[in-house]
Parts: structure tokens; sequence; C-alpha cells
């Protein structure tokens, strides 16, 4: 397994979640593209770290995911609340700052 | 004196004020203030030329005073050795700057103590037969004035040192003469003369100017010792002093009545007969002879004259002196005769200074002076008591020897003096001319000299039989003159009977020329002995002159068929009228040149004043205006404020388009944000590879 | 060395299957025209790069992986789904209308960062996972590592933690 086996899959990984941040209308659909950029962000770090058999990678990685985490929970939080406001997680019609 | 001559033009200056601030309050209403200012004038000038002669005859070694140089005169002076005496010069510099010198002073030397003496002669005879002639006149003070004025203005002229004070002297005395001639300027006629007189006179003081101009340009300095030095030093530039010489030439031309500028003289006696008197006989006209006699150097170079052959000053003097006689004979005026005969005898100066005779002319000058002055003081004299104020020799005189002896014999004295008979003073003077022009070369010049005196003698011999003999043909009762006017006449014949005797060559007596001639800064001149032969056909031809008219007079009636030839001989007539009217000379001014000028030439001048200057100072406007106008237009509306105005719309309509950008989509911004980042990431991958 | 080979073999496979399964799935989850269903396929995606880390001998990051990412954060988002949706009604299109330039920007992006990476780590060497290194992935060695070097950065998560907490319950509570 080369290094870059690891990285461009984690490279494609990312841009698939960013086609899916970007394509995407629902928004929990979003958020969950998001967690697939930052998995993609994670390998990479994993990666390295076992290529330079360093464990400051994986630590990171650590703190991404605790990150991850607390992200997703706020965010479905807005979307809650977005939802009960206008009955709808369709993040076309969400283009108003109002409301 | 001499160190103080300065005082003798002072004097009649400050009677000029006196008498015009105080004078009609005066009893004698001003004329006594000029007569004691002339008087004094006169005696300081008497004491001036004693100390000259005796300045003359210690430097020539000569151990006595003057009036026993007066004595040693009869002795025979040839050989002479000529010592140099020196003029005396005082200067006081007004004003100088960069080198140029403005000043007045006094160069006094025999030329200038000669006039000085001449002038102040006959302005005071002048004052005193003033005050009968004009007594009772409704401007006196004024008159008497004005004759202070111009004594003070010719004596400044006469003792000046520099040319800038000659030519405000010059100047001076041609406004003088401008306001005496038109003294009865309630007459149109008299005006007219005195604007004529005025503007003729003007024409020549343009040459003045520019030759003063020219003179300084080559000479650097308005001096006239320094100006003389230099025409006369190896490095005068030739051709600068003929164009000076040339220019001041035309100011003797128009000051000195010469050919063709001479029509002014004549016109100018409407002025009352005193004024011609002093200012048309005696002093103001030759003013132009003593420039030409005192810068006689710039002449001798400009002209050449030293080489014989002719030159502009003696072909002018020439023909003047022809025409001036021709015309006197067919005046009806006495006083237009005399006037004449004065511009034949200027003729005459100017002649002999162009020809070399120097000597010949300031003493002809000289001699001219008194038996002119003379002449028309008795022509005053005639009209004051005979003739009933007229002056009309065929209307109104006639016959008036039995009436006023003395103005008669005074007046045949002056006559005799002019025709240049011998003893008389003209003799020697003209004499002295003619022989000096044929041995120097000038002998055509001779023959116009002897052609004049015989026209002359013959003019003059008219003039006396048309007023003294005859049956008296006017309106008044006839009587002699007051003494007042009779005594200036007597005086003067006397100067005219003894004057020549101080260049009497015939007697080898030269005085005249060893005290006026200039010794220093002036060139060798010929003089040449007495020459009897040309003193006796001198003589003889003005003798014939006198016969010939006194036959054509007295004995009228054996003249047959020449009576009455001009009226009836058509060419006889033709030439007759040519004459009367002044060879159509006037009627070429008048008509010709000054209408030309007023009529076409200065409405030319207004054309082009009104269109093509004012033309172009309005179209400068014009085109100013019309710059600004389409700098508001163009510039600043147009551009300035279309680039404002633009980059505000530029603005709105690339917000207006960038708007669409903002959808208020998110995702759309983040794709926005990516693809940029994709790019960028592009281009540092190229950028480092 | 046979066992090295037969290793690097194996995990060279190893690799490929589940980089397979974590692309198709990843495209799934973007793709998926049914909400579930992409949650369902992210969990693919969580589950393939677990096995990836324990791959890389990051054994710790691999369970903590598991337990929070598909234990705890897909249990979120089903929740979520659950919430915010309309009951009994079929999901309408799920993709907006700038899928294409999504599509193209995306793999304008994967284009220009593969580059990047052959150009730079193209001629790197193989990863060799060590028995050395899973002492170096064990909890022991990522503990002293937190504790020692990263200490501030694991209270500041901390502290974010507990603020997500507190936010996440003030944004979405009932008043």
């Amino acid at each position: 397994m080369t290094l870059n086996n690891f990285l461009i899959l984690s490279a494609f990984l990312f841009c698939t979640g960013l086609y899916g941040t970007l394509a995407r209308r629902n928004a929990v659909l979003v958020l969950m593209s998001i967690e697939l950029m930052l998995n993609a962000v994670n390998l990479n770090l994993v990666a390295f770290s076992a290529f330079r058999e360093n464990v400051t990678g994986q630590v990171f990685s650590l703190f991404i995911i605790t990150i991850a985490a607390a992200e997703v929970g706020v965010g479905l939080a807005i979307v809650l609340l977005i939802y009960r406001n206008s009955r709808s997680v369709d993040l076309d019609q969400a283009d108003q700052l109002k409301g | 004196m001499l160190d103080n001559a300065w005082i003798i033009p002072a004097i009649p200056a400050v009677s000029f004020f006196l008498i015009l601030f105080f004078g009609k309050r005066i009893p004698t209403k001003g004329a006594a203030i000029g007569i004691t200012a002339l008087g004094a004038s006169f005696v300081l000038s008497c004491v001036a030329v004693y100390q000259w002669i005796d300045r003359v005859e210690s430097a020539t070694g000569g151990k006595s005073s003057g009036l026993a140089a007066f004595g040693r005169s009869l002795v025979t002076h040839g050989g002479e050795t000529k010592p140099v005496v020196e003029p005396v010069l005082h200067h006081v510099t007004w004003w100088s700057n960069a080198g140029i010198d403005f000043g007045v002073g006094i160069r006094m030397d025999g030329l200038a103590v000669m006039m000085l003496f001449v002038v102040t002669l006959i302005s005071l005879l002048v004052h005193i037969y003033s005050t009968a002639y004009l007594h009772n006149d409704i401007r006196y003070t004024h008159y008497y004035a004005m004759l202070s004025l111009f004594s003070a203005a010719m004596l400044t002229l006469v003792v000046a040192d520099n040319t800038l004070q000659l030519m405000l002297g010059w100047e001076g005395v041609g406004l003088c003469s401008f306001a005496l001639i038109g003294h009865w300027w309630e007459e149109g006629a008299n005006s007219k003369a005195a604007l004529k007189a005025f503007f003729t006179t003007r024409t020549g003081d343009i040459g003045l100017l520019i030759g003063v101009t020219v003179l300084f340009w080559a000479a650097r300095s308005f001096d006239i010792g320094r100006i003389n030095a230099y025409a006369l030093s190896p490095r005068a530039d030739h051709s600068m002093m003929l164009v000076a010489a040339s220019c001041l030439m035309l100011a003797i031309i128009g000051k000195s009545g010469q050919f063709p500028l001479h029509t002014w003289l004549p016109d100018a006696m409407a002025g009352p007969t005193p004024v011609s008197a002093l200012i048309h006989a005696a002093t103001m006209v030759v003013a132009g002879v003593y420039l030409g006699a005192r810068l006689y150097p710039v002449f001798w170079n400009g002209f050449s004259i030293g080489n014989g052959g002719v030159n502009f000053m003696v072909l002018i003097g020439g023909i003047t002196i022809i025409i001036g006689a021709l015309l006197a004979f067919v005046q009806d005026d006495i006083k237009k005769v005399l006037a004449y005969s004065t511009i034949s005898q200027l003729g005459y100066m100017v002649m002999a200074l162009g020809a070399g005779a120097w000597v010949a002319a300031v003493f002809h000058l000289f001699t001219h002076a008194f038996f002119k002055a003379l002449l028309f003081l008795g022509a005053g004299s005639v009209s004051h008591s005979g003739s009933h104020h007229s002056f009309d020799m065929k209307k109104d005189m006639g016959g008036l020897r039995k009436f006023m002896p003395i103005t008669f014999w005074t007046f045949i004295v002056g006559t005799l003096a002019l025709a240049g008979i011998f003893p008389f003073a003209g003799f020697w003077s003209k004499d002295e001319i003619l022989v000096t022009a044929g041995n120097s070369g000038y002998d055509f010049f001779l023959i116009v000299g002897l052609v004049g005196a015989f026209l002359t003698a013959a003019y003059m011999t008219r003039c006396v039989y048309l007023t003294f003999f005859g049956e008296y043909r006017g309106h008044g009762h006839p009587h002699e003159s007051e003494p007042v006017i009779t005594v200036p006449l007597i005086i003067l014949a006397v100067f005219a009977v003894l004057a020549g005797f101080l260049n009497a060559a015939a007697f080898h007596i030269e005085k005249f020329a060893s005290w006026v001639e200039p010794r220093v800064a002036f060139p060798e001149l010929v003089h040449p002995a007495f020459d009897y032969p040309k003193a006796a056909i001198s003589l003889s031809i003005a003798a014939i002159g006198i016969g010939v008219a006194a036959f054509f007079f007295f004995k009228r009636e054996k003249l047959g068929k020449l009576n009455g030839l001009t009226e009836r001989n058509k060419v006889a007539h033709a030439g007759y009228m040519f004459l009367v009217n002044k060879y159509y000379l006037d009627a070429l001014y008048e008509n010709v040149i000054v209408a030309s000028i007023r009529g076409g030439i200065a409405r030319g001048s207004y054309w082009f004043n009104q269109h093509v200057i004012d033309g172009v100072v309005n179209g400068t406007g014009k085109g100013t205006k019309a710059v600004g106008q389409w700098t508001y237009e163009f510039l600043d509306r147009k551009v300035v404020d279309g680039a404002v105005n633009g980059t505000a719309e530029v603005t709105a309509e690339s917000g207006g388009l960038l708007r669409y950008f903002q959808a208020g989509r998110v995702q759309r911004y983040a794709l926005y944000m990516f693809a940029a980042v994709g790019l960028l990431a592009l281009l540092l991958l190229i950028a480092n590879i | 060395m046979p066992f090295v080979l037969s290793t690097m073999v194996a995990q060279t496979v190893v690799f490929w299957i589940l980089a397979v399964v974590m692309v198709a799935a990843a495209i799934g989850v973007v793709r998926a025209q049914n909400v579930v269903h992409a949650a369902l396929y992210l969990v693919v995606v969580l589950a393939g790069a677990a096995a990836q880390y324990i791959l890389l001998v990051a054994e710790f990051v691999a369970w903590v992986q598991v337990l929070i990412y598909i234990g705890a954060i897909v249990i979120l988002f089903l929740f979520g789904i659950m919430l915010t949706r309309a009951p009994m009604k079929p999901d309408g299109p799920l993709d907006n209308n700038q899928r294409f330039a999504a599509g193209v920007v995306s793999l304008f992006l994967f284009g220009v960062l593969t580059a990047l990476l052959i150009d730079a780590y193209g001629d790197a060497p193989q990863i060799h996972p060590k028995a050395s290194m899973v002492l170096k992935g064990s909890p022991t060695a990522i503990a002293s590592s937190m504790f020692r070097n990263y200490l501030v950065p694991f209270e500041v998560v901390s502290m974010l933690l507990l603020a997500a907490l507190v936010g996440a319950v003030v944004i979405a509570r009932r008043d």
C-alpha cells in the first residue's frame, strides 16, 4: 500500500462529499456530505501517521471526530429549527435571510 | 561771462514767467520787463564777445586787450599761425545712466558769442520797436511773454554744448514761432499760417531727431565737441555720417526754409512785422544754418565736402537761391518779397556751407541778420505809418519817400546791403561765398550765386520802386514813424554798413574769421584770398540787376511792346502764373499729399484699425470665449462629468450584474468558493511544476 | 520474506476491496434518492473508513470511529431525518439545479488534487505496517501524546463539546 493509494482515496471521498454539499437539496443530506468530507480528512491524517510512524496524526483525527460530533449535533438542532419554522428542510427554499 | 553764459538765456526765461504772471498788472503791460531782460542779456553778450575776442587775441600772441585788437584789425594780417583756442565748456549732468550723459551746458566759442550778440541785439531792438507797432494790441502782454520765451529758447540753442539741448532750443523756437505767427489768430488765415509753419518745420524736425540719434550711436555721445572730433577722426563711419548729415539736412531744410520745405516762410508773414524781423529773418530761420555750422564736421565727412563736386547740401542751397529769387518778383505784398528774399539768402548760406565756405556762410548769416531785420522793420514802419496797416505794394503804397525819409533811406541802405553793393555788408559776405565756392571746385554754384545776385538786385529794386517811388496809391495819411520805430532802423542801418568790414578781405581784414572760425575739431578749410576779378564781376552783375529793374520800372513808357507781355503772351502768362502759384508746390503739398493722406491713407488706416487690428483683438476675445465655451461643453460636461457619471453608471450596472450572483442560496456560494479554490490550486500547481 | 510479501499483498488486496466499497458507498450517499438510503450508505463509508484505520495500525482511532461516528452520529442523522420528514410523503427530488456545475467542480478539484498528490508523493516509499507500529497506535501512545503535547487542544475541544451540547439544547428547545 502506497501512501498515494490512501491519499487519492481520501481525495476522492473529499470530492464526493463536496459534490454532495453543493448538489443536495435536503439539509440533512448536506450534513451527511460534510461528514463524508471530514472522514476523508481523517483518512488522510491517519495515512500520514502510518507513513511517518508518528502518532500525532491519529491524535488529530480524534479531535476531528469529536468536533464532527459536536458539529452534527448543533447542525441538526438548526435544521430542526428550520423545519419547525418553514415545514421544510429544502435548502432551495431557504434563500431569504429573514424568516 | 564766458563761464557764466548760461545766465544769458536764463534772463529772458525768467522774464517770460514774470511777464506771464505779472505783466497785465504793471503799467507798461510787460514790455518793460521784456526790454529790461533783453537789454541785460545784450549787455552780457557784449561782455562775452569782448572776453572771447580777448581770449583769441591773447592766444594768437596779441599783447593787447579786445578793443585794441579792433584797432589792430586794419593792419595786414596775412599768414595766420592758427594757434588752438579752446572753446569754454561748462556742463552740468542732470542724469547719467549706462555711459549716457544727459545734461545741460554751454559751449562758448566764436560762433556762439557771435550768435549771442546778433540774437540779443535784434531781439532788443524788436522789443523796443514793438512798443509802438503793437500799441493797444489785444494780446500785448502775451506777445512780450512769447518774445521773451523765444529769445530764451534761441539763446539756449546757441549756447548748447550737446545736441539734446540744441534740440530743446530748436523745439522751443518752433513753438514760439507758431505762437507768434498766430498772434492774431482770430483771422482764419493767420492760424492756418501758424499751423503750416509748425507742421512744415515739424517735418524737418523728424530729421533732427533721427540725426541726433544716429550721431549718438556713431559717436557715443551727445556732446557737440565729441561728435565733431569723432566725425573728423579716421575711425568715423562714413556711411553713418552720411545718414546723419542727410537727416540733419532735412532739419535744416525745414527750419531754414530750403526747397522743398520753404512754403511756410511766406505764409508766416501773417504774424506781426517785428516777429517777422526777429524770427523769420534774423534768428530762427538761421537756426538751421547754425546747426550746420556747429556740427560742420559731420556734414564735412558725410557729404564729402572737401572733395568738391555736387553734394546734397550745396544742391539744395543752390536751388533755393533761384526759386526764392524768382518768386520774389511776382509778389505784391512787401513782406512776402522780403520773405522770399530771406529764403534766397538762406539758400546762399546753405550753399556756402555745402561748398566748404564755412566762414563765408557764417559771415553772411551775421550780416544778413542786420540788413534783413532792417528791411523788415522798415516794411513795418511803412505799414504802420504809410500804408494804413497794409502791406500791398501795388494797392496802398507808392511815393512814400517823400513822406517817410528816415524809413526810406534806411530801407535803401538795407537794399544795397542785400544786393551786395560795395561797401555795404552784403557785398563782403556774398562775395566771400562766391569766391570760396569758385575756388573749391563748385564752379557751377558760383554761376548760380551770380544769377541769384542779379535777381536779388532786380527784385529789391522793384520792391523799392513800388513802395517808395511813383504816386501814392493808398488811402491813409502817410507820415514818418515815431522815434521808437525809426531809431532801431537807424541802428540797424549803421550795422548794415559797418558789419561787413569785420571780414573785408580786400583790406586784408579777416578778424571775423579768426574770431569765429573754430580751431578745435574743425576741418581744414580753404580760405582764398580776395579775388578782385570775381568781386568786380559780382558787383557789376548786381549793378546790372539794379539797372535793368530800374529801367523796367522808372522808364516804363520806353518798354513799349514789353508792357503787359505776361497778359498777352501765352507762354509768358503760363510762366507768370507758374510763379504766382509758387510753382504749384502749395497745391502739391495741400491738395495732393495732405489730401491723399487725409482721404485715402487715413481712411485706409482707419479701416485697417477697425477691421484688422480690432478684428484681431475682438477675434482673440471671441476665440477665447469660444474656447471657454467648448471647454465647458465638451471637456467639463461631457468628458469630466461623463467620467464621473460613467463611473457611477458602471458601478450600478456591474452591481446589477453582480446581483445575480447573490441568490441567497448558500450552496451556490459554496460552489463559487470551491471552484475558485480549484482554480487557484491549479495555478499553484502549474506554477510550481 | 514470504511473510512480509504475503502480508503486503494481503494488505493491498484488502485495501483495494475496501476502497472500492467505500467509493461506491460514497457515491451512493450523494446520489441516493432516498434520505434513509443515503444514511445507510454513509454507515458503509464510515465502516469502511474504520477498516482502513485498522489496516493502518490505528486501532484506537478505528474503534472511536465506529463508536462515535457510526454509533452516535449516524443515529443523530436518523433522528434528524425522522424529525424533519413529512409523514408518509415520498421524497421529492433530492438534488438541486446546480448538480452539473457541482459535478464539474468536484471532478476538477479531484483532478487537481490527484495531480498534486502524484507529483508530490508519487515516489514515496510503501507503508509497511510493522509490529512496532502497533504500540504506536495503542491507546497508551495516543493518551501520552495527547496529554503531553496536545493538552490545550484537548481542553479546548472539551469546552467546545460542552458549548455544542448546551447550544444544541438551546437551539432545539421548544418555547
